[in-house]
């Protein structure tokens, strides 16, 4: 049984006269792929933003192996390891898929002004370990050909599957993606599975999803947290998430 | 059919009749003032039928607008370029071999020239140094700074009064132009730049104004309207290029025992001007190649995704904003080493127009398009002396039409080709 | 008694040009309330209407028509009329084949329009100083003396009283008429509007008319106030009328009121303590102020990015 990662408890968000997010709580474990799922609308993906640091939830305790870090902005908390996909993929359109990963790594890489202008060999290895990373990752999702197209050249499923990878870059501890099965084909979506198992299995990667594709869902995760109009609504595995009866309710409303 | 006709008849009388309230009053009546008293006088009638003749050509084109709209699609295009010559040009190689011809003569052509070439050429080179140093600011990181002359101006009078003041020569005074501007870059960007676009467009410009009516105003250090003047030009090893020294200093003729030729002077400008411009290209296009370059250009593209990934806007654009500025602060220097005088119209927005115009003109984000850009702004006018006072005139025309029709610019930046290790 | 009757002239003064600046300042709000960018030729607009102004009455004047209200409704007449097809084209020409997209884009354009408006007048009027006579000389004193009192001349009245009645009609044309619900709605949601068969591109033509129209009323009544132009002012007029209608809130047509008096207001002070040529530097300082402490403006609401 792992140890939990990622453990939040009462997050509510107000917009003005909104409360779009209502005392929501999950656990994450180690090496577990926990999904979000919720009729559209449910605040699901201010969740995410609030968790990783968009938004300044109004109240809730978000507590990152251990540490608190609810309030602290955006940027800070992707160092920290937590990093996410957006629902309209924002990748670096006019930037080819090499330079998208390339970026990512800024933060591993030898930033030192001096040592750039003048090409020292520190400066080349890192740039060289840079690549040898962006390449090998390329690879793992099978976008290797694409190298130097501009990212904004690429087709749907490919950008997903490269802000993914991008994602992949910063050596995160937890992945969050925000409906990365949304208009991909079947055979894209089992990609996308086995893609996911990889990060969680290989790479130590906690992956927290929010999907509407429910066989995804039910397939790939550990456990599920069900979120109705901001609310909590129901927690579990798959098979006890399928048949709990406020769950079928939420989604189908009343028989 | 007969309603279709009606139809564009009316847009045509409108946008005739629209052509004639915009053009009449201000271009076919002139305020002139009559003694003591104001009277509207008409204007030429060559002025007066090219109104006419513009009005008449507005209802033309609207009424056939669908017909010469399919007819231009028609016809033959330019032939292109064939694809392995394409692909030779863009090869690294022959770039560096055409780039290694390019500087070589940059470096010779002035002992070839004429005086007043050699001069013209070194105010474009004082141009092609601001417009990379705004292109930092606004073609790789996307930070749209319309108070950029600013920096320059800090630059020119930081020269200058450390000159006047304190009687420090040129090269001291450089790197502490370049530290003073990127000092006031770091002041003003600070607060500045979470403004989103559209604001801190209008902020800089608000600053680069204030800055100017400062200089104008604290006459007790700034000289005032009059500015600075007497300032000193730069020295080889403190050899002068003067006819006649200074106390104490020796001339460049002097020494190398040959005859003094004002050439000399301006060519000696010239290659000054060339070396920091090769410096800042130089300095460009490895930060291109380093992380921060990369950070600049991946903050144009999208914030969100950047924060999303753990870098920090604020000291991303900071550090262009600071670069940028720098650049400025070095050309400021040695325009006003150049000028020997300095004063605060030489600063004002329609400089930083014109600089904005030579970027977004070459092509954002394009080292070669500024380049080319400068060139032709700079030297066009100079080319066409009868037409210079409709110089601002076109520039303002060709910032709308270039936007229109290739808002990529002349040359537009081109994404280095990155070899994967296999 | 003195002293407070100087700080109610400042006051007068400060009100009087604010609501010139309040004019020119609606413009800019409507157009950044709908299509969300900066008309940076706007004050351009305002300029050439004060070159209309000047040439309907010099050019009346040499026909030897002096009565002040035909003088006032042609010079109202032809500004409007002249400023209103210079929105218009605009419009067409630099913004509406540039909307949608980048947001460099439509403002590099715009500050080109303007460069070409400024220079266009330039070239074609010369760049000297014009003045006309004081059509309207004469004040109202309140207090012992002008020395010693309020002094409110005849135009400032004017001032008040047109700019009052513009507002009002203004308000009534958006709260009321069909045309002005279209212009809200499209202010609110430009594509629903667009869904819901409002021809939006009508609407954000009619937004550059109604501002060009309300610029062409404060290019005649500051022209007839200060008596003097040159091609210069419009640049001016327009980062103040902007900086009006950031303080107040851009988007917002009460906040860009709002803001011309408080602008006003501001510079008179400003230009009392500091000294007249200072006056812009308060401007420009004001503006940077609420841009970098209260962007939305005293009427504006926080946005909340939506990621």
């Amino acid at each position: 049984m792992s140890r939990p990662i990622l453990e939040v408890s009462g997050l509510s968000m107000r917009f003005g006269g909104l409360l779009a997010v209502n005392g929501v709580s999950l656990v994450a474990n180690e090496k577990q792929v926990v999904s979000m799922i919720g009729p559209n609308g449910a605040g699901k993906t201010t969740v995410f933003n609030c968790l990783t640091g968009f938004y300044q939830p109004t109240s809730g305790n978000i507590r990152l192996d251990g540490e608190q870090i609810e309030g602290l902005p955006g940027h800070k908390i992707a160092r920290k390891g937590v990093v996410r996909t957006f629902q309209n993929v924002r990748l670096f359109k006019d930037m080819t898929a090499v330079e998208n990963l390339l970026v990512a790594q800024h933060r591993h890489l030898n930033t030192n002004f001096l040592a750039g202008l003048l090409k020292t060999p520190a400066f080349r290895k890192s740039e060289r370990e840079a690549m040898e990373y962006a390449g090998h990752w390329l690879e793992q999702v099978n976008l290797t050909e694409f190298a130097n197209r501009p990212a904004g050249t690429l087709a749907y499923g490919q950008q997903r599957r490269l802000e993914i990878a991008r994602c992949m870059m910063t050596r995160p501890r937890i992945l969050m993606l925000d409906e990365p099965a949304a208009g991909l084909n079947p055979r894209e979506t089992d990609d996308l599975k086995a893609l996911i198992r990889l990060l969680r299995d290989q790479h130590n990667v906690t992956v927290l999803l929010i999907e509407h594709d429910m066989k995804l869902v039910m397939s790939i995760s550990d456990h599920i947290f069900v979120i109705n109009q901001g609310c909590p609504l129901a927690n579990g595995t798959p098979e006890q998430i399928r048949d709990n009866p406020d769950v079928i309710k939420a989604y189908l409303g009343e028989a | 059919m007969s309603s279709a006709i009606t139809k564009n008849l009316k847009i045509a009388f409108f946008s005739a009749l629209l052509v004639l309230a915009v053009a009449y009053p201000v271009l076919g009546l002139k305020l002139t003032i009559v003694g003591i008293k104001l009277e509207v006088q008409g204007a030429s009638s060559a002025a007066l039928w090219a109104i006419a003749a513009g009005a008449i050509a507005m209802f033309f084109w609207q009424l056939f607008r669908s017909q010469l709209g399919t007819a231009w699609s028609h016809a033959p295009k330019l032939p292109r370029m064939p694809s392995q010559a394409s692909d030779f040009l863009t090869q690294p190689s022959t770039q560096r071999w055409f780039i290694l011809a390019l500087v070589l003569v940059a470096l010779s052509w002035p002992f070839f020239g004429s005086r007043g070439a050699v001069d013209i050429a070194t105010l474009i080179l004082i141009y092609v140094m601001l417009g990379l140093g705004l292109n930092i600011v606004i073609g790789l990181a996307g930070l749209l700074d319309l108070g950029y002359v600013g920096f320059y101006a800090v630059g020119a009078y930081s020269y200058a009064l450390l000159s006047y003041y304190y009687g420090l020569g040129f090269w001291v005074c450089l790197p502490i132009a370049g530290l003073m501007a990127a000092f006031f870059g770091f002041i003003l960007g600070f607060p500045v730049l979470r403004l989103r676009g559209d604001y801190l467009a209008i902020v800089t410009l608000g600053f680069g104004e204030i800055i100017r009516i400062l200089l104008r105003n604290m006459t007790w250090l700034t000289g005032g309207p009059n500015g600075i003047s007497n300032i000193d030009k730069p020295t080889l090893f403190g050899l002068s290029f003067e006819r006649r020294a200074a106390e104490g200093m020796q001339t460049f003729h002097e020494f190398f025992g040959t005859a003094y030729q004002s050439i000399n002077k301006v060519i000696f400008l010239y290659l000054i001007a060339l070396l920091l411009v090769l410096i800042t290209l130089f300095v460009i296009n490895r930060l291109l190649r380093m992380p921060l370059g990369r950070a600049w250009e991946a903050l144009r593209e999208d914030e969100i995704a950047c924060r999303a990934l753990g870098m920090n806007p604020t000291v991303i654009k900071l550090s262009a904003f600071t670069l940028g500025a720098t650049f400025a602060g070095f050309a400021g220097s040695f325009f006003a080493a150049r000028q020997g005088l300095v004063t605060p119209e030489s600063f004002t927005f329609i400089e930083s127009a014109t600089i904005l115009a030579i970027v977004v003109l070459g092509g954002l984000g394009s080292q070669l398009g500024v380049i080319l850009a400068a060139v032709v702004m700079i030297l066009l006018p100079e080319l066409m002396r009868e037409f210079s006072e409709y110089r601002m005139l076109m520039f303002g025309a060709l910032m709308v039409l270039m936007m229109i029709w290739r808002p990529q610019g002349l040359m537009p930046m081109q994404r280095p080709h990155l070899e994967l290790k296999p | 008694m003195p002293d407070l009757y100087h700080y109610l002239q400042q006051l007068v003064n400060g009100l009087t040009v604010g609501s010139t600046y309040a004019l020119i300042a609606i413009g800019y709000t409507m157009v950044y309330g709908i299509i969300g960018m900066i008309n940076f030729a706007h004050g351009e607009v305002y300029m050439i209407g004060s070159y209309i102004t000047f040439i309907v009455i010099a050019g009346l004047a040499m026909f030897g028509i002096n009565s002040l209200p035909i003088l006032m409704i042609a010079a109202f007449a032809g500004s409007i009329i002249v400023c209103s097809a210079y929105g218009y084209s605009i419009e067409r020409v630099a913004y509406r084949p540039l909307r949608g997209g980048n947001r460099l884009i439509p403002l590099i354009s715009a500050i080109g329009m303007s460069i070409f408006l400024q220079n266009l007048v330039l070239l074609s009027q010369d760049s000297k100083d014009k003045a006309i006579p004081n059509p309207l000389p004469g004040n109202f004193v309140f207090g012992e003396s002008t020395m010693n009192g309020v002094v409110i001349s005849y135009i400032q009245v004017l001032i008040f009283v047109v700019t009052f009645l513009v507002m009002v009609g203004l308000t009534l044309f958006i709260s009321r008429s069909r045309l002005g619900r279209a212009c809200r709605a499209s202010a609110e949601d430009l594509k629903m509007a667009n869904l819901l068969g409002i021809n939006t591109n009508n609407i954000i033509a009619l937004t550059f008319v109604i501002g060009a129209a309300l610029a062409a009323v404060a290019a005649v009544l500051l022209g007839m106030q200060y008596g003097v132009i040159n091609p210069h002012l419009g640049f001016l007029a327009g980062i103040k009328a902007f900086t009006a209608a950031v303080l107040g809130g851009i988007g917002s047509i009460p906040g860009a009121v709002l803001g011309g008096l408080v602008l006003g207001v501001a510079e008179a002070f400003g230009a009392d303590i500091f000294g007249d040529q200072y006056k812009d530097v308060v401007a420009f300082s004001l503006l940077v102020l609420v841009l970098l402490f209260r962007p939305t403006g005293i009427l504006g609401r926080p946005e909340v990015e939506k990621v």
